[in-house]
């Protein structure tokens, strides 16, 4: 499924969505940056509740989907801007980390 | 062997916020070269990783990033504090990075592990109260 039919089968709030056709392949969920370089793949659903600057160049490196600010977590000042220049969706919602993965898997089984 | 093509970045020590610049940029490059997806990742982690120890750790440095026919080097280069005893910082959740920027969600001891697992060669020079130099390559298969 696109990042755009996962943004509105779980409602999620639309903080970026430059590549609104992006491929969803699976899910993750992380909030240890280097932790997440090294294990997310292409086509996640990166679900995390950091929200600094870094997610964008982590999310940009690792070719997620897109991410999504779990916890009603709002980004830090220039984040939206930055994934906008690179090119990263970014969503958000007030659900926890665990109630979005087990609604990405829903979504994606 | 061919001329490389080379890429140069100074990687700025003062501001974490921006780190990974470089990293983006030499996706970016790579990716126009037409290399696989799979080498431009692991290419990307592993300068990642070592642009965000250099910000960390040495207050910045320089990353050169070489691309050769048959093979992609990058060679990262700082003049921090050099690290004290290697064995121990390769070591998977080893890091003594400070609260500050663990709060920021590094810090994990994963950096040079990372580096290591991504590339196929990782030579590590270091001098305590001098410098660093990494040098890490990572073979393209054609």
């Amino acid at each position: 499924m696109t990042v755009a039919q996962l943004q509105k089968e779980l409602d999620l709030k639309i903080l970026s969505m430059p590549l609104p056709e992006k491929e969803v392949s699976s899910g993750y969920t992380g909030d240890l940056l280097s932790f997440v370089m090294g294990t997310a793949q292409e086509g996640d659903a990166w679900v995390t509740i950091m929200s600094n600057l870094n997610i964008v160049a982590v999310a940009t490196l690792t070719d997620v989907a897109c991410v999504i600010l779990a916890a009603g977590v709002t980004p830090d000042a220039g984040v939206i801007e930055k994934a906008l220049e690179k090119e990263v969706n970014i969503l958000s919602s007030p659900l926890s980390a665990y109630e979005l993965c087990a609604m990405i898997a829903g979504q994606l089984s | 062997m061919s001329a490389p093509l080379v890429y140069r970045y100074d990687i700025d020590g003062e501001n974490f916020t921006s780190a990974g610049e470089a990293s983006v940029k030499v996706k970016k490059s790579l990716r126009q070269l037409g290399l696989s997806q799979d080498i431009i990742r692991r290419v990307s982690i592993a300068m990642y990783e070592g642009e965000i120890n250099m910000v960390i750790h040495a207050n910045g440095g320089c990353a050169t990033v070489s691309v050769y026919p048959e093979k992609i080097e990058i060679v990262l280069d700082d003049k921090g504090p050099g690290i004290p005893n290697i064995d121990l910082a390769m070591q998977e959740g080893f890091s003594t990075a400070p609260e500050r920027i663990r709060s920021l969600g590094f810090g994990a001891g994963m950096g040079l592990p990372n580096m290591k697992a991504n590339t196929d060669e990782m030579k590590i020079e270091t001098t305590v109260g001098v410098g660093t130099k990494i040098t890490m390559t990572v073979n393209v298969n054609r």
